[in-house]
């Protein structure tokens, strides 16, 4: 059974990429990617052990937990990463239990992540090669951690699966999953702040590091996530007891995950999918409040859709966190408020930038607007409008806010304007660029932030293009913004903020305009596009 | 199949003439004649793959042919879609719809593309959603219903403008009985007031006692069309498809399946 599933998996892989070219780049250079951090990584850890393999361990336990850890929660949020063998595609085949579990165990490890993983385990462990007995420990704890990434990942998915099955329960989690991400950054801003703050006089990295190194590591040490790579420490200390308790964490975890994974999976295999509550929304909504015509049926659908589908609302979810996020950079790196003021510009490129790929986020509902023979204009500004009456009074009270918090009344017109700019200038480039330059994106429904596989070239450069063309766009508002805050003249601030609101007007007619003659002229081929994604 | 070249019949409710797709190697419709007599219903079938979806694409204006014309009652379509769409109601299948929005939503969202206004709008979807059986859902998220009310939804949504010519690619795929018998019935008052209905299907049984035209297709090809009675010619329609597309098998083999044989 075993075999058959690791074959299967692989036959599943092989059908991939010779249905799309784009898959197998994406796979290829998905894999030298991490081939690349396998590489810096060993190299790091055997010249760091030879050095001194009690540091390079302790390093090693930490990154190794984090890395675990990230086995575990990453696949909640990015759920149905790699469900090419889901479980419950078996209800229907006789197979014992406990061969299924260890078939998808071994399956599991045919991915590029998990290849990565185990090569990258196995390759630190030569940090101890000075010493063979500490090496052997190394390599028995690898082989833990990475049954204890892998099987990880599957008890805590089919551990949640229930509650991830529910639609709701999953929209709410994938737009909250947003807030631990943008939390990283100022996590780490405080934590290096609060360690040079200890410190007292400015210590150098290489310093800093190993101070906070290993309290850390010996913490770990005793978790899950860190106990098999704390092994070989131990066993090079001649701490056998130490050591042989570290094997117990990983090993009765690993054990303990065993059985979790076994028993979602016997009660998966016996419930069937579905059966959540659906949702409801009384009345018309937002077609009972904006003009009954296409341009104001389609604002009104885009509406809608910012508030309910999780795919938009990631993007309005962004928005009250990034002022948070700035302040605590800010004032935890010592630069103080100021960097409030990106803001404005900030924002007001994410809710621009959100309808760059809107037809692409339509995927084949589209159609509707195919058949009906949507005028362009139509189309166009229906899209545009929801964000612009939302971003502009958005951008005004967050131009206002931020100026007030800084102290620096004098830069208001200067926000005003570059954030109008900035909007107007995104969207006038999204709307031609979500007529042109459609790429796949995760379809309705699915976690926002569940890459399309093979889609990233394709993405890349239709974005960059895209960015591209906004950042010319907005070069004289950036230039007057240069000239005021080198010259310090209040004129200068002023006129950016002129430069800034003429140039996001223009954008949205010339955008709505030139988008909607592309629109109209690629509306097949725009449906037939969008079709080979799905 | 080589054609002389007929113009297109302008009186038709569709006139395709020479309809040719091509996806990478896979030539899905090979030149496909086929008059749609306005006024009739009209079935049309064919085995899986056959090209019906893409030919129905073709003639509704969701994919530009490589070759060939389409006219609904005799505006060309791929010239003239402003003036062609509104004649139009359209059910493709295998396609998404806008399903974060509720019944009620999606179709007063069909309705207003469309151009209609407010009023009318509200009085059809009542209207549309009773005749579907789906007041009482209106107001759940369509992404919630079941195959056979998302069949349904979609329906009311291609004929919220009254359009002169219907083409429904599945109508009736997932929907219960019931609401397919109260779905013919609509169809056939429709098509009895006057308008033309394009319906295809695997259900030759369906088609036999609903049409009164059929085309079968089979490899991107025409192989027959006329009134459901000249092209059945006495035998039942699916007794006539299996003899005009071939590929029925001798029912030998799998006698392992037999496990009466074998056990008692």
């Amino acid at each position: 059974m075993v075999a058959h599933l690791v074959r299967l998996k692989l036959t599943l892989l092989g059908n991939t990429l010779r249905r799309s070219v784009w898959h197998t780049i994406g796979l290829v250079v998905a894999t030298l990617y991490g081939l690349s951090l396998v590489f810096l990584g060993v190299g790091a850890a055997v010249v760091g052990g030879r050095a001194d393999p009690v540091l390079t361990g302790q390093f090693v336990t930490l990154v190794g937990s984090v890395v675990v850890l990230g086995w575990w929660v990453v696949p909640l949020f990015a759920y149905g990463l790699d469900a090419t063998l889901d479980p419950l595609r078996f209800t229907t085949y006789a197979i014992p239990r406990r061969q299924l579990v260890a078939g998808l165990a071994a399956a599991a490890l045919v991915s590029v992540p998990a290849l990565v993983t185990s090569l990258a385990a196995l390759g630190v462990s030569f940090a101890w090669a000075s010493d063979p007995v500490a090496l052997v420990a190394a390599l028995a704890g690898a082989v833990l951690g990475v049954g204890l990434c892998v099987v990880g990942a599957r008890a805590t998915t089919a551990l949640c699966a229930p509650l991830l099955e529910s639609r709701r329960y999953r929209e709410v989690l994938m737009v909250v999953a947003v807030i631990p991400l943008l939390a990283i950054g100022p996590f780490f801003a405080w934590l290096s702040s609060r360690t040079a703050a200890r410190g007292e006089v400015t210590v150098g990295p290489d310093e800093l590091v190993p101070s906070a190194l290993a309290p850390a590591a010996r913490v770990l040490a005793w978790t899950p996530f860190g106990a098999p790579w704390s092994i070989p420490a131990a066993v090079h200390d001649g701490a056998w007891g130490l050591a042989g308790a570290r094997v117990a964490v990983a090993a009765g975890t690993l054990a303990l995950l065993a059985v979790i994974w076994d028993r979602a999976l016997a009660r998966a295999l016996v419930s069937p999918r579905g059966g959540a509550a659906a949702g409801t929304a009384r009345g018309l909504g937002w077609f009972d409040r904006l003009p009954a015509t296409p341009m104001g049926a389609v604002a009104a659908r885009c509406a809608t859709y910012w508030l309910r589908d999780p795919r938009y609302a990631t993007s309005l979810a962004v928005v009250p966190l990034l002022p948070v996020v700035l302040v605590v950079v800010g004032v935890s790196s010592g630069s103080g408020a100021g960097l409030l003021v990106l803001v404005v510009p900030v924002v007001a490129f994410v809710l621009g930038f959100a309808v760059s790929n809107d037809v692409g986020y339509d995927n084949t509902a589209f159609a509707l607007h195919v058949a009906t023979g949507v005028p362009g204009r139509a189309d166009r500004w229906g899209r545009m409008l929801p964000v612009l009456a939302l971003g502009v009074p958005l951008v005004a009270a967050l131009s206002v806010t931020s100026a007030g918090v800084a102290g620096r009344w004098d830069l208001l017109p200067a926000l005003l304007g570059g954030g109008v700019g900035v909007l107007g200038a995104t969207l006038g480039t999204s709307s031609v660029a979500s007529a042109r330059l459609v790429y796949p994106v995760p379809r309705p429904g699915e976690s926002p932030f569940r890459k399309p596989q093979g889609a990233t070239v394709a993405t890349l450069v239709a974005q960059m293009a895209a960015v591209a063309v906004i950042v010319a766009l907005l070069l004289p508002t950036v230039g007057a913004g240069v000239a005021a805050a080198v010259t310090g003249a209040g004129a200068w601030w002023w006129a950016t903020g002129v430069v800034g609101v003429a140039t996001g007007g223009a954008a949205v007619v010339i955008g709505a305009r030139w988008g909607a003659r592309v629109y109209e002229r690629r509306l097949p081929e725009l449906l037939s596009q969008v079709k080979n994604f799905a | 199949m080589t054609h002389p070249a007929v113009p297109p019949d302008t009186t038709a409710a569709l006139s395709l003439r020479g309809l040719w797709k091509r996806f990478g190697q896979k030539i899905a419709v090979a030149g496909i004649d086929l008059d749609v007599p306005a006024g009739s219903f009209y079935g049309l079938v064919g085995p899986n793959g056959a090209g019906k979806t893409t030919a129905l694409s073709m003639a509704t204006g969701l994919l530009r042919p490589d070759f060939g014309t389409a006219h609904v009652l005799g505006v060309d379509l791929w010239a003239e879609p402003d003036r062609a769409k509104p004649l139009l109601g359209v059910l493709p299948d295998g396609l998404r719809l806008f399903d974060r929005l509720t019944g009620a939503q999606l179709l007063t969202y069909a309705g207003l593309l469309r151009g209609l206004d407010r009023d009318t709008v509200a009085r059809r979807s009542e209207d549309l959603l009773a005749a579907m059986d789906l007041t009482a859902d209106r107001d759940t998220l369509v992404v919630d219903y079941s195959a056979g009310m998302t069949k349904k939804i979609a329906l009311a949504g291609a004929m919220i403008h009254a359009p002169r010519v219907l083409v429904l690619d599945e109508p009736f795929e997932a929907v219960d009985p019931v609401s397919a018998a109260n779905i013919r019935d609509i169809l056939r008052r429709y098509a009895d007031d006057g308008g033309t209905v394009v319906v295809s299907s695997h259900v030759m049984d369906l088609v036999q006692r609903m049409c009164t035209h059929v085309a079968v297709i089979a490899g991107g090809h025409v192989l027959d069309t006329g009134t459901v009675d000249a092209v059945r010619g006495g035998q039942s329609l699916e007794d006539r498809f299996v003899d005009l597309v071939g590929g029925r098998k001798e029912s030998g083999g799998l006698e392992w399946l037999r496990t009466s044989s074998d056990s008692s």
